[in-house]
């Protein structure tokens, strides 16, 4: 049994959610590669080379693989598919636009946001806004499956010495063409990986207020989320949404402000270690699931709370 | 150009999932079911499309039970111009859904095919990108903005970094994210006009796509509940409990 992760990276970094997934991939119960399909990304590779418990990695450099656009990369994972039991790929946005690609290419039925490996072919995955949790056989020979990072622990970045192996591109289809990106800068931990993280919901009211929250979450060393409400009114950008279909996030601590506690919010964000809802609706339904609820004006206790510490 | 908007029939998102008591699945008897709210967003860009004289025809199509012929009527009486059902009872998964959406397509040849980018019962977030695979057309998943450039599309997509924009070649598919648009109410006369459209019913031996399951659901369980916590009366005490109890800060 070997299984291939596909390595998440933006060509110079190799991001976290890979870990976790290598983490998800050796409980399958056997060898573990990383695919690093980018380009200009020896780093990448050499990167994930020193992650503990991977013994080879495949590095497809070429330009079309810059993007990392779907139409590109899922004929290179087919066309490596043939020496693999699983592929696996973090449950990020890449993952999703390019897995089920590969799925279907191989005519497998995918397993979407794995949280937990119950054995090589038997899998927990959420369903109905993580409402359900379904565990599923999988009785295709090849398992293709995205797996949740907060499901998983990350496995060790250093330690490892895989063999990195350079291979070739596949064809480029050229239906598709990157035209460019608008990518949040930012200082802040991501989301997430972040330990801590403030969130903001429409009960901000502005983009404006949304200061109180940043400033909250620099003193806490805290990633900045938002429910979709706060994102639908323009208080804050697409990638902050916690939630079904927006990030799933599970810190140590997630404070909740401004934000009523609605089922597609809580898909999100109710694995957290410890929760803190301050809302000033008592009856506000994130108080059921909070370990410490402060009913106040948020534009008073948020301040206050920033001071306090 | 045509274009083919697949809509699936689920669990009103107002409404909060239940397991079974025997844990084979979730209990939808007497569950008030809608449209999955990605589809909406779907027809609406649709019918947007449409309106801005960039298509001809919408064709909706959902692959469920007797009931879908509802939603099928929604999607009708927001502007879709007809819809086909595939007429199942089974639990139909994505790749089933993408081979019986690929013989549509290749029996209408639509330009477009815009899907939402994950129904809200299963969660899957795979049957768009399974058909661009099974039909090797390219895919703007996760949608924010659609706009018709030249012979192809760019799509706006919501990634996690933020935004980003590919140039598409047509045919292509498109999968709806939240912020694509706001789908509008259908109007009484047009829920009766509706009531005429062409709305054709077919089988999956139809389309000689074989659609059984690859995976065996072994139980469906609720998650482990969370202890209900506490109210606190000052940020003083919240910052203790944090500090001394929680051990978080
Ligand atoms: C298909 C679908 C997918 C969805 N996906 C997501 C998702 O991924 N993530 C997500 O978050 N939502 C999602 N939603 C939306 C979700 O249903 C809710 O609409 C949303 O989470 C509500 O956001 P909110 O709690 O910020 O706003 P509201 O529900 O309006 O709550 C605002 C809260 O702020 C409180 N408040 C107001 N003013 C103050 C003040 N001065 N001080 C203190 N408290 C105050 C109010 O008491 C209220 O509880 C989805 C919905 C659908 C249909
Ligand atoms: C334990 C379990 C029990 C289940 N029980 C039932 C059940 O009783 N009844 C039931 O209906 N489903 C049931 N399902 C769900 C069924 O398996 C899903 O329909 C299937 O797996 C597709 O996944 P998805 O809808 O999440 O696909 P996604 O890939 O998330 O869907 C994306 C988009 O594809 C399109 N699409 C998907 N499915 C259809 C469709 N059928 N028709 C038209 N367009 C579609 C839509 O545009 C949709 O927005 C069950 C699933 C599990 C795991």
């Amino acid at each position: 049994m070997t299984a291939l992760v596909l390595a998440e990276h933006d060509n110079a970094e190799l991001k976290p959610a890979t870990l976790n997934a290598v983490t998800a991939a050796s409980q399958l119960g056997g060898d573990v590669h990383v695919l690093v399909a980018g380009s200009g990304a020896q780093a990448v590779a050499d990167a994930a080379a020193r992650i503990a418990g991977v013994s080879v990695v495949l590095l497809a450099d070429d330009a079309s693989y810059g993007n990392r656009l779907a139409e590109n990369i899922a004929p290179l994972i087919v066309s490596l598919a043939g020496d693999y039991d699983a592929i696996v790929a973090p449950t990020t946005t890449s993952g999703k636009n390019i897995l089920p690609r590969v799925a279907a290419q191989l005519d497998v039925a995918q397993i979407s946001d794995v949280m937990k490996v119950e054995s090589a072919d038997t899998f927990v995955r959420p369903i109905y806004a993580g409402n359900a949790l379904a565990t599923v056989q999988s009785t295709d020979s090849k398992k293709v499956m995205t797996v949740r990072g907060t499901g998983f622990p990350a496995a060790a970045a250093t330690g490892g010495s895989a063999e990195i192996r350079t291979i070739a591109a596949a064809a480029n289809p050229g239906n598709s063409r990157f035209v460019g990106a608008e990518l949040a800068k930012s200082d802040r931990p991501e989301l997430t990986a972040a330990k801590i993280i403030v969130s903001g919901g429409r009960g901000m009211g502005s983009s404006g207020a949304f200061s109180i929250i940043e400033s909250l979450a620099d003193k806490l060393g805290a990633a900045v989320g938002a429910s979709r409400a706060a994102v639908d009114a323009g208080f804050i950008s697409n990638d902050h949404q916690v939630g079904q279909t927006g990030k799933i996030v599970a810190p140590q601590l997630y404070i909740a402000v401004g934000i009523s506690g609605a089922i597609q919010h809580l898909a999100g964000m109710k694995d957290s270690k410890v929760i803190v809802a301050i809302n000033k609706d008592e009856e506000a339904p994130i108080f059921q699931i909070a370990d410490y609820g402060l009913v106040a004006d948020l534009f008073q206790a948020v301040p206050e709370l920033e001071k306090a510490l | 150009m045509k274009i083919l908007v697949p809509v699936k029939r689920v669990i009103d998102y107002n409404v909060k999932a239940r397991v079974k008591a025997d844990k084979t699945g979730v209990d939808l008897a007497n569950v008030k079911m809608s449209m999955n709210p990605f589809d909406e967003i779907a027809v609406e860009e649709a019918i947007r499309k449409k309106e801005a004289g960039q298509a001809e025809e919408i064709i909706a199509v959902s692959i469920g039970p007797a009931q879908a012929q509802e939603t099928l009527r929604t999607a009708l009486a927001m502007g879709a111009d007809r819809a086909i059902l595939i007429q199942t009872d089974d639990i139909v998964e994505p790749l089933a859904v993408a081979k019986l959406l690929k013989a549509v397509v290749d029996a209408e040849q639509p330009g477009l095919v815009i899907l939402g980018k994950q129904a809200i019962d299963d969660d899957s977030n795979q049957t768009g990108q399974m058909l661009a695979a099974l039909l090797g057309w390219p895919q703007g998943t996760f949608a924010s903005i659609v706009k018709v450039v030249g012979d192809g599309i760019e799509v706006t997509r919501e990634v996690d970094g933020g935004l980003e924009t590919v140039a598409l070649t047509l045919p292509a598919i498109v999968t709806t994210d939240l912020r694509l648009n706001e789908p509008r109410y259908a109007s009484l006369p047009n829920i009766m006009k509706a009531k005429k459209k062409q709305l054709d019913v077919k089988t999956a031996a139809d389309y000689g796509v074989d659609i059984s399951p690859r995976l065996k659901t072994l139980k469906v369980e609720e998650p482990a509940k969370r202890a209900g916590g506490i109210k606190v009366k000052t940020i003083e005490e919240l910052v203790d409990k944090l500090k001394n109890e929680a051990g978080v800060i």
